[in-house]
């Protein structure tokens, strides 16, 4: 056992915590005090993957796949296989993950946990809709198979549960079939927010993966330019390889003042320049069009010691821009910048989750350099612009929600307690709950 | 197809390495001394591919049985062509200092079993004029440090052995492997503080298997150890003796 600071994506908040390598299954994994929580590639954000005081459970040595059906595509692994390593196994067979998020440093279990998204949510949903079943392990020692019909009620506490349930042994997923590790992209330059509103109602049903980066700098008549990305896996026989290791990374943090909203909008605007044409088309890996800053190992570290705050807001869409306007007239005149602006509609499938954060609409996700209570007092506005419309934030990405926003992003949270395992907790659930902290 | 003998299956390099040999539709005999660890390794190697995976649980601290056990898995793979000694532990040093009982246990378990088996396979091999056996030493065997020298002097004489062993069975055609890796992180190393120095096992299991492919005789792995170790087993020993190594 290891003790470590906090590492969470975002750097933010920071937390002490015991860790347990969990790796091989029927270790007695669930023993001593203290309360526990599953930790994979800790990409997670901000502390739904910290248990300040407490055990992270690093299942990361967990990477084993259990079975494998090449004419069905369904797959049995263990919890701390990564997208990364499965995609490595199956890509080659002609077979892609159903939800991919925008890196593949995710474990299967963090993978079910946070009920994960991608590109191509308006058509398949969200990451639990693909999984047919896992084994959970509860603290008393039960080990449980649950499946939409098989203890369906913790399957549905599981999938999005954040972790509380209990571990995540394996997990049984259908892939996707491709004959190509290639995608045919394309890229739409688009002007404003009502452009990228009817781009969206038209390429996404031509696109299986579509989302947008937005220039959440520029104001006026521009405010929300941005570029849409779209693609489709190639179709015919292609190339079938997976892509190989990163070869850079961040090697240590940026000074703090490397990002300040001048380089913020020079960056913005330079990227919005780059492509001088309105539409762009491109054969490209996989690992280009889903996955570009994997290609920077550690790009978390530029934004130095202070971490950074990510944000991430689902709200129903029913025609009327006015909101996500309003929302982006804000965040530019805030001048907090965010480095990285990513815009989607939601389909209207289902998440299975009781806790899912994914609802029909529009998705908007942005990094905000933590510059303290500035940012703070933007992002609590925005909650209130969220609480009052029907939205949701994302705990996946979240530090600082208040314990009401949870309440009300997520009414069914009580619902969702009585799931909990009575040994598991985290950072996160002890304060949208708030629960007394150092409950050791 | 190749036929692959690994003793110590479920070592974390060891897996990584039997995966690129199950990716390639190897056959595969593992040999491991817990059951249950074993048969989910098996099992994860016939996902990846592997032709055929057999398994046999042992613990290789019983020298007695380590002829029966060459005996099982020549006739599962059906010959013997590529063997794989993966196996060993790390001891708490200071432990060690204090016991001459546990320091035995150590000596025997990373290196007079690995004799032991190597005794047996070297006239297998020999009689069959073919074959590889690569055997996972460690740079702690190039120098004896304060820190670490029980483990370092098992590793030193496994080193020591298998060289002697390569030039005997040169002639024979049989190819002998001495594999240094660094600091790997693996459950082995759960306990020590990581750094820039660590590899992954996937890394190092590449590295292996490239090794085994191309017949090479002495691997540092990675690489760049070849080079810290030319430097430590430079320095001088009066001034060696005072450094907190």
């Amino acid at each position: 056992m290891v003790g470590v600071k906090g590492t969470s994506w975002g750097n933010f908040p920071r937390a002490q915590q015991t860790v347990r390598r969990i790796d091989w299954p029927g270790e007695a994994v669930l023993e001593g005090k203290g309360t526990l929580l599953p930790y994979g590639y800790g990409r997670s954000y901000g502390d739904s993957c910290l248990n300040d005081g407490g055990t992270l459970l690093d299942v990361t040595g967990s990477e084993r796949l259990i079975a494998f059906d090449p004419a069905s595509g369904v797959v049995r692994a263990e919890a701390g296989v990564s997208l990364e390593q499965l995609l490595a196994f199956a890509v080659p067979r002609g077979w892609f993950l159903p939800v991919t998020p925008g890196t593949k440093y995710v474990s299967l279990g963090g993978a079910v946990a946070n009920d994960i998204h991608g590109k191509n949510h308006h058509r398949a949903g969200t990451f639990g809709r693909h999984v047919r079943a896992f084994e959970l392990l509860r603290s008393d020692g039960t080990r449980l198979v649950c499946s939409p019909t098989q203890n369906p009620g913790l399957f549905r506490a599981t999938v999005g549960g954040l972790g509380l349930t209990g571990l995540i042994v394996w997990v049984e997923l259908v892939l996707r079939p491709i004959t190509s590790a290639l995608i045919d992209s394309e890229s739409i330059k688009f002007a404003n927010l009502d452009e990228f509103f009817a781009l969206s109602a038209e390429s996404d049903a031509r696109f299986e993966y579509t989302v947008a980066w937005v220039d959440c700098a520029a104001q006026g008549e521009r405010l929300g330019r941005g570029l849409y990305l779209c693609g489709n896996h190639a179709s015919g026989p292609g190339p079938l390889y997976a892509s190989p290791p990163p070869r850079l990374a961040a090697p240590f943090n940026a000074p703090d003042f490397a990002l300040n909203r001048w380089t913020i909008q020079a960056f913005n605007a330079l990227y919005y320049g780059k492509q001088r044409r309105k539409v762009a088309e491109k054969r490209v890996h996989y690992e280009g069009f889903f996955y570009p800053l994997d290609a920077v190992g550690a790009w978390n570290r530029i934004y130095g010691a202070r971490g950074f705050l990510q944000y991430q807001f689902a709200l129903p869409y029913t025609g009327d821009a006015g909101l996500t306007k309003e929302i982006f007239a804000r965040i530019a005149a805030s001048k907090l910048g965010s480095f990285l602006a990513v815009l989607k509609m939601f389909g209207d499938l289902p998440s299975p989750g009781l806790l899912s954060f994914p609802l029909p609409g529009v998705t908007l996700a942005l990094d905000f350099p933590n510059e303290g209570a500035r940012t703070f007092a933007l992002l609590e506005e925005l909650d209130g612009i969220i609480r009052e419309n029907g939205g949701r934030v994302y705990p996946a990405k979240d530090a600082r929600m208040s314990a009401a926003s949870f309440k009300t992003f997520y009414p069914e949270w009580r619902r969702f307690a009585e799931y909990i395992d009575p040994r598991f907790s985290s950072s996160f659930w002890r304060r949208v709950t708030q629960e007394a902290v150092g409950d050791e | 197809m190749k036929r692959v003998l690994i003793i110590g299956a479920t070592s974390a390099i060891a897996r990584a390495a039997a995966r690129i040999f199950a990716g390639r539709g190897d056959r595969l005999f593992l040999v491991a001394r817990d059951a249950a660890k074993l048969q989910v390794t098996a099992q994860d190697l016939r996902v990846h591919g592997a032709e055929r995976v057999d398994v046999t649980v042992a613990d290789l601290d019983d020298f007695a049985r380590h002829e029966a056990l060459l005996d099982e898995a020549e006739g599962a793979l059906g010959g013997l062509e590529v063997v794989l000694i993966a196996y060993g532990t790390l001891p708490d040093q200071k432990l060690l200092e204090g016991s001459f009982e546990e320091t035995e246990k150590e000596l025997r378990t990373n290196f007079l079993s690995v004799v032991s088996l190597l005794t047996a396979l070297a006239n297998r091999l020999e009689a069959q004029k073919q074959g590889t056996i690569a055997v996972i030493s460690s740079v702690a065997g190039d120098r004896g440090r304060k820190s670490n020298y029980v483990y370092g002097t098992a590793k030193g004489a496994v080193s020591l052995f298998l060289q002697g062993l390569r030039g005997r069975l040169h002639p024979s055609g049989v190819r002998v492997i001495t594999i240094k890796p660094g600091f790997v992180d693996t459950p082995m190393t759960a306990e020590i503080k990581k750094n820039a120095l660590f590899a992954s096992p996937e890394a190092v299991a590449k590295g292996i298997v490239s090794a085994i492919d191309r017949g090479r005789d002495v691997v540092y792995l990675p690489p760049f150890w070849r080079g810290v170790m030319l430097i430590v087993r430079a320095v001088p020993e009066p001034l060696f003796k005072r450094l907190n190594l």
